[in-house]
């Protein structure tokens, strides 16, 4: 270790020095070292001691709450699949299929991702941030797995330049880039991103042919459509059903949430006021299924609000694109309206406009939209409290 | 019996190298050394130069904008050095003391029997007058300014922080002359804030002629902005004194002896100190006295104060005038392999991504932490942190921003007349983005100082 220190330092370092010929090139150099290294820095003003966390590991923990999700994933492409096909395959080939179509989605998200911050950190000057390691897991696992990747590259690509770096980088960010690359390829490519042929890869080799009867409509797509589906509660649970890469396993999603609620990363607020939210829209759905004007409406309607939790994106949105510190609410009171309208809106959106049932990734875009305005109402309130208290004061002397 | 008031947010860093309460072996001060950079924002001109034989008592420095406001050596001696840095800025004056200190007489009296005017008289004559602070702004007191109240905070909280009832046993009778003349100064009261949970001490417990109010919970309890923000929070044109109370004392024994007499007790402590123990010294002694030989050999960083707000001094350096505390602790140059990777339980962390919560759960758990980082700066992105820490209802985030932007508005309707730099210490600490939090409160003070006055 300290033999690679020293390598580094005095063989790799002299070029990006100032006056080096690399110089220009600084910030790769400064990315590829914190990486590996947490570097000497001591604190020089205030505060002597400080605390073990930095952003690094802050992203991090994000990660390690997705990998399940990642992994789960991978072996749900090829599962599906073989379902599809009708083709009994081991755990092992399932995965191995997944594996093979999910890795070059991350591959490449994080490729291009990473390639425009470095050239964005490179022209600025300004050190390599964090942010794009947690949105570059992000992005593949809301995709549908037949997304042909030059639309991944793209609807990255777009997701970084004009979700992230015109504002400044991480930190700075009106919206949550990985959701803004997936409604780019929604409303860009909307045949690649809706309806039955995207979510299950049916790619048939010579002698194999999909089965009869097959439909490649993901649970929430036949409710929102026919009002019903032949999957049930328990496999929306478990997650073996199709979908987006990641988002279909609620179990291992609410491992991922306990993750990141214990380590404090994940806003507990913000998802359980979502929660709360989704089921006071579903509990009225519910009620008022009757009077909805089609049958298949009146269906989808009396879906019981606990399953329309379980559907589509609506658990991974919550627990790990809801919870962006830098594009939600930003105060304690503010948190708890942010999450709460979230999930109230995805379902309503979800319900009320079948073209669009993947309401949870409208919803969250549009409350980053409001969350400045939630947090500018939460501070006004301190500030008149403030004002209040002086003015009490001078009326009382 | 007084209330009990909980303060929930903030926490206690328990670090290695608690000073045993015992004091060591007296030494002799040779020179001390007042720091004009103690007087953050005072604009100070000499009046003595080099040479100059001084009593204590007698001014060194004085305001330029109100030269009632004297600053005065703590002992008797000879002007040895102006020590100045760049643009000629006065770092340093330090003089040589005299073995038996000479005291300038300002006679006797008992503030009782005193009006406000005379007894301001005495402590600007005397040099007492630096050891008050007002709010808002953190600088020193302005004394044709009428505070609405006065408060004392009883306890320190911070980390390694010296045992009050210990640092001013046996002065009981100075302490309550003390509080007898800051009882004129003010219209409103004057309140002194103990821990609910640990004896304060004869001097502080037995007073009389202040409002006691207890407080619970961890650091920042102790801190007499957060005890402020509880009782009677300063709003927009209200200004609050503060004053340490070691330095009552040092008042006290005007009124009583008639003299300067500045010496004070304070602890030496941090992980890298040989013997942590009290000592009995004098304001402005030089650093020297309680570290040279009493250090590990590693490379450590001396502070002048606790570790979330002191001062970095040198091997040949001075002791804050505010300070009650000297720490030692390592220096972190190291680099760390994956450091941000592996969960190393020799961390602090108030977040649970670091072993340091378990440790704090299964029992009382010591940290022998260094200056290290542990990070890179960066922009804001987590949120709800600094809450956890920040135990004022002020939105420190918000705030910190509004400084950031120059925006005077924002920041006076943000709370920036209730804080001062050492309530955002603990921001500081835990701050994933290792912003610089008490530089920038300073910087927000500097501007509403410049532009409101």
């Amino acid at each position: 270790m300290k033999a690679l220190h020293n390598f580094i330092e005095s063989k790799l370092k002299p070029p990006f020095d100032e006056g080096g010929k690399l110089h220009k090139y600084w910030p790769v150099y400064d990315g590829l070292y914190t990486f590996l290294f947490v570097p000497g820095h001591t604190a020089h003003s205030g505060a002597h001691i400080r605390d073990g966390i930095d952003l690094k590991r802050t992203m991090n923990t994000v990660i390690m709450a997705l990998v399940p999700t990642l992994l789960f994933g991978m072996w749900n492409v090829g599962y599906q699949h073989y379902g599809a096909l009708g083709i009994d395959a081991t755990f092992f080939e399932q995965f191995l299929f997944g594996a093979i179509k999910v890795l070059p989605m991350v591959v490449v998200s994080y490729g291009v991702g990473l390639g425009i911050e470095f050239l964005f950190c490179v022209i600025k000057g300004h050190s390599i941030e964090e942010g794009f390691l947690v949105t570059g897991m992000l992005i593949p696992l809301i995709m549908p797995v037949d997304l042909p990747l030059w639309m991944l590259a793209l609807s990255t690509a777009f997701a970084v330049v004009i979700g992230k770096e015109v504002f400044g980088g991480t930190g700075m960010n009106i919206f949550n880039p990985a959701l803004l690359a997936r409604a780019f390829a929604f409303f860009a490519y909307p045949s690649f991103m809706s309806g039955d042929s995207v979510w299950i890869n049916t790619s048939v080799k010579e002698g194999q042919a999909v089965v009869d009867g097959f439909s490649g409509a993901t649970a929430l797509g036949d409710l929102a459509t026919t009002g019903a589906t032949n999957y049930s509660p328990l496999e929306m649970f478990l997650g073996t059903i199709p979908g987006s890469v990641g988002e279909t396993s609620v179990l291992l999603i609410l491992l991922g949430a306990g993750l990141l609620i214990f380590t404090g990363i994940g806003s507990w607020k913000i998802m359980l006021s979502a929660v709360v939210g989704g089921t006071v829209m579903g509990l009225i759905f519910n009620t008022f299924a009757p009077y909805a004007l089609s049958p298949e409406q009146q269906a989808f309607m009396a879906v019981p609000f606990w399953q329309q939790l379980m559907l589509g994106g609506f658990a991974f949105g919550v627990v790990y694109m809801a919870t962006d510190p830098v594009s939600g609410s930003q105060t304690d009171t503010g948190k708890w309206i942010y999450g709460f309208l979230i999930g109230f809106l995805a379902i309503m959106i979800r319900v009320f406009n079948p073209a669009y049932p993947e309401g949870v990734m409208l919803a969250i875009l549009f409350m980053n939209t409001m969350a400045p305005l939630i947090d500018h109402y939460v501070i006004q309130a301190n500030i008149k409290k403030r004002k209040k208290r002086a003015e009490l004061k001078t009326a009382g002397a | 019996m007084s209330d009990v008031i909980k303060i929930k947010r903030g926490v206690d860093i328990k670090l290695v190298g608690e000073a045993e309460k015992v004091f060591a072996p007296a030494k002799q001060v040779e020179t001390i050394a007042i720091k004009p950079d103690d007087f953050h924002g005072v604009r100070l001109k000499l009046s003595v130069k080099e040479g100059d034989e001084v009593k204590a008592g007698t001014p060194l420095l004085f305001n330029k904008d109100n030269e009632q406001v004297k600053f005065c050596s703590p002992v008797s001696g000879e002007v040895a050095q102006i020590v100045r840095g760049a643009k000629r800025r006065i770092l340093e004056v330090r003089v040589l003391a005299d073995k038996e200190i000479n005291y300038e007489d300002f006679g006797a009296a008992d503030p009782i029997s005193l009006d406000r005017e005379e007894i301001i008289n005495k402590l600007t004559a005397s040099g007492c007058w630096a050891f008050f602070k007002q709010r808002p702004y953190n600088v020193v007191a302005n004394p044709s300014a009428q505070p609405k109240a006065i408060f004392i905070s009883g306890f320190d909280s911070a980390p390694l922080a010296p045992d009050l009832g210990l640092l001013l046993d046996g002065q009981e009778k100075e302490f309550q002359a003390g509080i007898n003349a800051l009882a004129k100064l003010t219209p409103g009261q004057v309140h002194l804030g103990l821990n609910a949970d640990k004896a304060a001490g004869r001097t502080l417990s037995g007073v009389k002629g202040v409002k006691v109010t207890k407080y619970a919970g961890p650091h920042p309890a102790g801190l007499v902005g957060v005890q402020i923000a509880q009782l009677d929070p300063i709003n927009k044109g209200e200004k609050v004194w503060t004053i340490n109370p070691e330095h009552v004392v040092i008042i006290g024994r005007l009124f009583l002896e008639g003299k300067f007499d500045a010496r004070i007790n304070i602890a030496v402590t941090g992980a890298e100190v040989k013997e942590a123990k009290y000592h009995s010294t004098i304001v402005g002694a030089p650093i020297k006295n309680f570290v040279e030989g009493n250090t590990s050999d590693k490379k450590n960083r001396l502070i002048s104060g606790n570790v979330l707000t002191g001062t970095k001094v040198d091997a040949d350096g001075y002791l804050g005038i505010y300070d009650r505390q000297v720490t030692v602790i390592e220096e972190g140059e190291d680099p760390e392999m994956f450091g941000w990777l592996i969960p190393k339980p020799d961390k602090f962390s108030i977040s649970r991504t670091l072993p340091s919560w378990f440790q704090r759960k299964i029992g009382e758990v010591t940290y022998n932490l260094d200056t290290n980082m542990h990070g890179e700066p960066r922009a804001f992105v987590v949120t709800g942190e600094y809450e956890k820490v920040f135990p004022f209802d002020i939105y420190p985030v918000q705030l910190l921003k509004a400084i950031i932007t120059n925006d005077i508005e924002a920041m006076e309707n943000l709370g920036i007349y209730e804080v001062v730099e050492e309530d955002f210490a603990l921001c500081e600490v835990v701050c994933t983005s290792k912003t610089d939090v008490q530089k920038l409160v300073r910087q927000g003070l500097d501007l509403m100082k410049e532009e409101l006055g």
